[in-house]
């Protein structure tokens, strides 16, 4: 049994002659926040699909307090303690926040457990106004939100979040970066995100992605000063 | 569309439901002649089909086109064991549980084999064109189960019907229509209850998004499957039904009896429980009197009842009832008179 919650060994992800993921090697500590980030297509977000179940990986393991999830079914991985918040969000549009928070629930069995922990996570989150809203009527701010929460209440073991801050305004990022550095004070959590700004309102742990592999990992400003990484995201020049 | 709550509304509604087929068996045999009564007991089985797309369409999310096939296998199951066993009540059984067997078998295929929607769609309205042919050409004397002879497009006429449990005496007319109203209730009742349950939830949640759902953990495979089953189940009980009110015939199979249970649900509302049993009376009703008139062919009043309803009242009666309801309810419009009293 190794020390780490998640441990990615030589994952690749080819679709037909393209390498979206070339060998990967990732891991990670219980109660850690790490960033991943890169340009678009560096690999990153195909990387999280594996980790979620969605893609099967071409090659390599996925192990998950040490089983391997590598090509296991969405539903399979969600029960190993996997929570997932997805780019944009996907939620139970024609259900209410607090009907789609009932279902994040699925292992509560107790009802006065499950109403506490809902109140809880709301209150948490600071969507208690939105209980009875349908999620199809919402601000995308919102629904973001309320995506958030049902991770949270789920209460996972690694809490995965493609992209959280997309679409926020200034004042909504604020907020969801101190709600997602609280989440972390009893999760792990793994963010996907290529916005400067919220990586470094969040971040310690940073990984990059560039061409399907990993190019660095470090702590977020040394990784922000790193010459190599600068010129990946300016494009001052070609990075073998 | 939210959950059904099974507190007071969920409640009000089964016992209500409970109430009206309480009245419908006692009152109606006393002085309905024996005709209506054989009519209401044949609607009430159309009515359980209903409930059977209802339930799958309506929660689960899953257009099936062919229904029928599952109404068309608990009639003939209960038929061909019937004529085998001598007693109906193991028959009985046999018309619930084949079709539910039989849609385990195809339902794998279909959600494990990850089809999309428009593909479930054809498929199973394929499978009920295929047993439809292929009941019609069994009308040779060598197209037989036991001794139940399957008899082509005549359907097996000696059918026998349901017994009091183990005593081989048939039911009379006024008993076959008590048990179709007792049983329209009990599925009513249980598919209410289905609903507001876990599972029931669950089978919602994968309707409203499916990825959504397998990411909190939830099995969206196995769960359509488990409804597919239940719903083709019911189905086969409304077969059972029917067949102890008519006869059992490859009409059951049929594309227009696959389209007729579709009507009822979109005419009564999706995602309602009585919309498409109330639909399915209505439309039962006009299409018999427009029969006996001849003026018109029934099937080209459903197709405008259809069309009228998908494009001027999409949601179904039940829904337009309860947003007219809730219109003339809402305080505004009371305020509102008030306002104009007071001028």
């Amino acid at each position: 049994m190794n020390d780490y919650l998640l441990e990615a060994q030589d994952v690749a992800m080819h679709f037909g002659g393209v390498k979206a993921l070339d060998g990967v090697d990732f891991r990670l500590k219980k109660g850690e926040l790490r960033c991943l980030l890169g340009p678009n297509g560096a690999g990153k977000s195909t990387f999280f699909r594996c980790l979620t179940g969605t893609y099967k990986p071409t090659r390599g393991h996925i192990l998950f307090k040490g089983n391997d999830i590598a090509g296991k079914e969405r539903h399979d991985i969600a029960r190993a303690g996997i929570g997932v918040k997805t780019q944009v969000p996907s939620l139970f549009d024609g259900l209410t926040a607090h009907e789609n928070l009932w279902l994040a629930l699925r292992t509560v069995q107790s009802a006065p457990i499950r109403k506490e922990k809902i109140a809880d996570v709301m209150e948490r989150v600071g969507i208690s106004s939105l209980s009875d809203h349908i999620l199809g009527r919402m601000a995308h701010g919102q629904r973001q939100l309320v995506e958030l929460a049902m991770v949270v209440a789920s209460d996972p073991d690694l809490v995965l979040l493609d992209e959280p801050a997309a679409g926020m305004t200034d004042g909504e990022v604020e907020r969801l970066a101190s709600i997602i550095r609280d989440v972390n004070r009893t999760h792990t959590v793994v963010v996907v995100e290529h916005d400067m700004h919220f990586i470094r309102m969040i971040a310690d742990q940073v990984t990059v992605f560039h061409q399907g592999r990993i190019l660095a990992e470090g702590h977020v400003e040394s990784i922000l000063a790193n010459q190599l990484v600068r010129d990946v995201y300016l494009g001052k020049k070609h990075v073998p | 569309m939210t959950f059904s709550t099974f507190s007071r509304a969920g409640s009000i509604h089964i016992a209500l439901a409970a109430i009206a087929m309480l009245a419908a068996i006692i009152i109606l045999p006393s002085f309905a002649p024996l005709y209506t009564l054989i009519n209401v007991t044949l609607y009430m089985s159309m009515g359980v089909f209903a409930l059977s797309l209802a339930l799958l369409w309506g929660y689960g999310g899953i257009l099936c086109f062919g229904q029928s096939a599952f109404f068309g296998l608990g009639a003939y199951a209960y038929a061909i064991a019937a004529i085998n066993f001598g007693d109906t009540t193991l028959a009985a059984a046999f018309a619930i549980v084949i079709p539910a067997l039989f849609a385990a078998g195809l339902g794998y295929f279909l959600f494990y084999g990850r089809l999309s929607d428009v593909y479930l769609g054809v498929i199973t309205l394929t499978v009920t064109l295929i047993l439809f042919k292929l009941i019609n050409s069994t009308g040779g004397d060598a197209w037989r189960i036991g001794e139940a002879r399957l008899g082509g497009f005549n359907g097996i006429p000696n059918t026998p019907l349901l017994t009091v449990p183990f005593s081989g005496v048939p039911l009379s007319p006024a008993q076959m229509f008590m048990l179709a109203a007792i049983m329209l209730f009990v599925t009513y009742a249980l598919c209410k209850v289905l609903i507001v349950t876990r599972f029931g939830r669950a089978v919602i949640a994968v309707r409203e998004n499916e990825m959504r759902a397998e990411l909190l953990g939830y099995n969206a495979k196995r769960l359509k499957l488990a409804v597919f089953v239940i719903s083709a189940g019911i189905a086969g009980l409304a077969g059972l039904l029917f067949a102890n009110s008519v006869f059992v015939s490859p009409t059951m199979f049929s594309l227009s009896m696959a389209a007729q249970v579709l009507i009822w649900v979109v005419v009564g509302g999706l995602g309602t429980l009585f919309g498409p049993v109330a639909a399915c009376f209505a439309l039962q009703i006009a299409t018999a009197a427009l029969g006996k008139l001849g003026i018109v062919d029934p099937n080209i009043v459903l197709g405008t009842v259809l069309v009228v309803f998908v494009v001027f009242v999409p949601g179904g009666i039940q829904p337009a009832l309860a947003a007219l309801h809730a219109w003339i309810a809402t305080p505004t419009r009371q305020s509102r008179t008030l306002e104009k009293v007071a001028r």
